[in-house]
């Protein structure tokens, strides 16, 4: 009884998508030559397949439900001149079109498709090319961002907008996306509930990825890499950041992830790699860190202060210059069961966790925290004995950080 | 002059230290290769060992082998040659033979992994010729030393904690100043201090040449302006062999007014 439930309201679905929904076509020698006439002629439900070729067209508006999918890669090309697509209605898919040549403006922001208050939106396989703004989702729910290929050309930070971008936006999927070049990458503000899985952010001048009041988001299996800065996920609650990689954001104001003002979150399954800070934590309470590598950072950690009751287990520390840096006395983080290549204890009854407690900070990153200037001494003699003699009594350290079961071997994360 | 260079540089090269110098070098380049299978992380490493080692070895070889060779010195001192040439040429001697253990006992095992393939051949190079700054500056500073002192014992403790000052307790002084000072704008003072001492300049010259680089942050971008630009770097070169030539010019009167 209960499949057969199911069957007829598929059924019905599919004779309703079916029964009005007529097809339009737009190409040099159609009814239609351009997609806006397209767009005006058509009844809510059409569908509208735009042929290959080029489209000199700016100002697209649709204010009802429709589908328009490109055949061939139709190319889009709005010779600098304004938005292009702008959707104001629910129920909307575009698939399958190459946008060029959005215009740049300084008080407008211009975007390749803008979703205005929409609900059921559907964004995929689109090319977009020389932008200003790429996807700009604005107070729209339940959509889909899938499959997008976005390369900007950005120069400047004041003159470039971001790949795609959610302004008060609820339960959006964003997958798959290639992004490039541009300021941000991806970036959310007063956005909830979205999910950010397998895109590529790479190259920006700014962030990979960029939150701002955004709550209860999760992002995972995502590549950040040589982005200016890195990550920057600020102001935000119950965050779920889950096997992503950050890697080669090195330069000397850069860093894999920025946390500030994040409480309540989990960030487990990473990978930073090659990144001068791996992490930049700020103002984050209750945020656990595990299974995540931590390889060739300069900084692996670097806690800022005002950070309570996180905990750092099961994480590999693999050949940092530091592994974590402190700027307080105080210390209320847990870390625990760690493994940190730097580590030089033994164990005696071979249980593979190590006999004496580990201290990931060092002095020296303690003084550099004081005095900057005094980073010009890295991998002095001088630093190295007053390390050592740190380590063998700590003065200045704070002397509860510790990681009182330091593991000999690196972990597998499975 | 060319004489007795000749003379103590073949003198040094049939000595058992300077075999046993060469092998260590050799040693650890294959050995950190062996262990590193990275040819810019065993630079790094090795210009951790080349920064505080060879400083260490130039001075003491240098007071060892003028206390050691005194006698010769006196027999040479009867004959008609140039006083200056005696001793000018034993301190190159000295210096040429421990420059070449170190350059050719790093550079075999470093040319055997390809260097000449590789993107840190310059890297490389750099190390290798503020190592061999580094040994004739002691060297000539240790001459200095030996021949204000005719006490070895003196001669000894002066030379180490000549050493000793140059690679710990200055870097100790500095850091103390840049935390005592740290309400200041430091850029300048510690460019200065930086370049006075060779061993802190030979470390931050190579430092600045590697990726390692970023993580010295605004600082290191102030470094980086001075020292990424040819004329820092003919400055640090200048520096450098400034720092050979005053020990040297002082070898040259001290040994013309010493009496025997």
């Amino acid at each position: 009884m209960k499949h057969l439930s199911y069957f007829s309201i598929i059924l019905l679905l599919l004779l309703s998508t079916s029964s009005y929904g007529n097809d339009l076509e737009v190409c040099k020698s159609c009814t239609y030559k351009s997609i806006k006439e397209a767009v005006e002629k058509a009844a809510p439900f059409d569908t509208i397949y735009v042929k290959e070729g080029t489209y000199y067209e700016f100002n697209i508006e649709i204010t009802k439900p429709l589908t328009i999918i490109g055949e061939n890669n139709p190319i889009i090309d709005g010779k600098n001149k304004g938005e292009i697509i702008t959707i104001q209605a629910d129920n909307v898919t575009i698939d399958g079109l190459t946008i060029v040549n959005v215009g740049t403006s300084y008080t407008t922001d211009f975007a390749a498709v803008r979703v205005v208050k929409s609900e059921n939106f559907l964004l995929q396989n689109l090319k977009l090319q020389k932008l200003f703004f790429g996807i700009y989702l604005e107070k729209s729910n339940n959509g889909k961002v899938l499959n997008n290929t976005i390369t900007g050309d950005a120069v400047h930070e004041y003159s470039s907008g971001n790949g795609i971008q959610l302004w008060y936006c609820r339960n959006v999927e964003v997958r798959g996306n290639t992004i490039k070049k541009v300021r941000d990458g991806i970036y959310l503000e007063f956005s909830d509930e979205i999910l950010i899985s397998d895109n590529n952010s790479s190259g920006n001048l700014r962030y990979g990825l960029h939150f701002m009041f955004s709550n209860h988001d999760t992002y995972i299996n995502n590549v950040f890499a040589n982005n200016g800065a890195g990550v920057a996920v600020m102001f935000s609650k119950f965050i779920i950041m889950k096997n992503n990689t950050f890697k080669k954001n090195w330069g000397s104001a850069s860093f894999g992830l920025l946390l500030k003002e994040i409480n309540d979150s989990e960030i487990s399954h990473n990978t930073f790699e090659e990144n001068t800070v791996g992490i930049n934590v700020e103002g984050s309470n209750r945020v656990t860190y595990t299974h995540n590598d931590f390889k060739n950072n300069g900084w692996a950690i670097k806690v800022r202060g005002a950070c309570y009751f996180n905990v750092f287990e099961k994480n590999n520390f693999l050949y940092n210059s530091f592994d974590i840096s402190y700027n307080s006395r105080i210390n209320d983080n847990k870390f625990h069961g760690n493994y940190w290549s730097n580590y030089t204890g033994y164990d005696l009854d071979k249980d593979g966790i190590g006999d004496i407690p580990y201290r990931p900070v060092k002095l020296f990153s303690y003084i550099v925290n004081r005095t900057p200037e005094t980073i010009i001494l890295l991998r002095s003699l001088f630093i190295d004995i007053i390390d050592f003699s740190e380590k063998v009594s700590p003065v200045f350290t704070p002397d509860n950080l510790l990681d009182e079961n330091p593991l000999l071997k690196p972990i597998r994360h499975d | 002059m060319l004489k007795i260079l000749k003379y103590s540089f073949f003198d040094l090269m049939r000595s058992r230290w300077s075999y046993v110098y060469f092998l260590f070098y050799l040693l650890l380049g294959v050995v950190l290769l062996f262990l590193n299978n990275d040819l810019s992380k065993a630079v790094i490493t090795l210009m951790n060992v080349i920064i505080i080692l060879v400083p260490l070895i130039g001075t003491i070889f240098g007071v060892m082998y003028y206390y050691n060779s005194r006698e010769f010195t006196e027999l040479l001192l009867a004959q008609p040659v140039k006083r200056s040439s005696i001793f000018l040429g034993q301190y190159l001697g000295v210096s040429f033979s421990l420059a070449m253990s170190l350059v050719i006992g790093l550079g075999i095992p470093f040319i055997f992994y390809g260097i000449f393939n590789s993107s840190a051949i310059w890297d490389f190079s750099l190390l290798l010729i503020t190592g061999a700054f580094l040994t004739f500056i002691f060297t000539a500073l240790a001459f200095v030393i030996a021949l204000a002192n005719e006490n070895k014992i003196k001669g000894f403790g002066y030379a180490i904690l000549l050493w000793l000052f140059m690679a710990v307790i200055y870097d100790g002084l500095f850091l103390m100043s840049l935390m005592y000072f740290e309400n200041y704008p430091l850029d300048k003072f510690s460019l200065i201090a930086t370049m006075l001492n060779p061993v802190d300049l030979s470390r931050v010259l190579i430092l600045l040449k590697l990726d390692i680089s970023a993580l010295l942050g605004y600082t290191g971008a102030v470094f980086q302006k001075f020292f990424g630009t040819n004329f820092g770097l003919i400055i640090s070169l200048a520096m450098l062999i400034l720092w050979v030539l005053i020990p040297t010019g002082i070898i040259y009167r001290m040994a013309k007014t010493k009496d025997f």
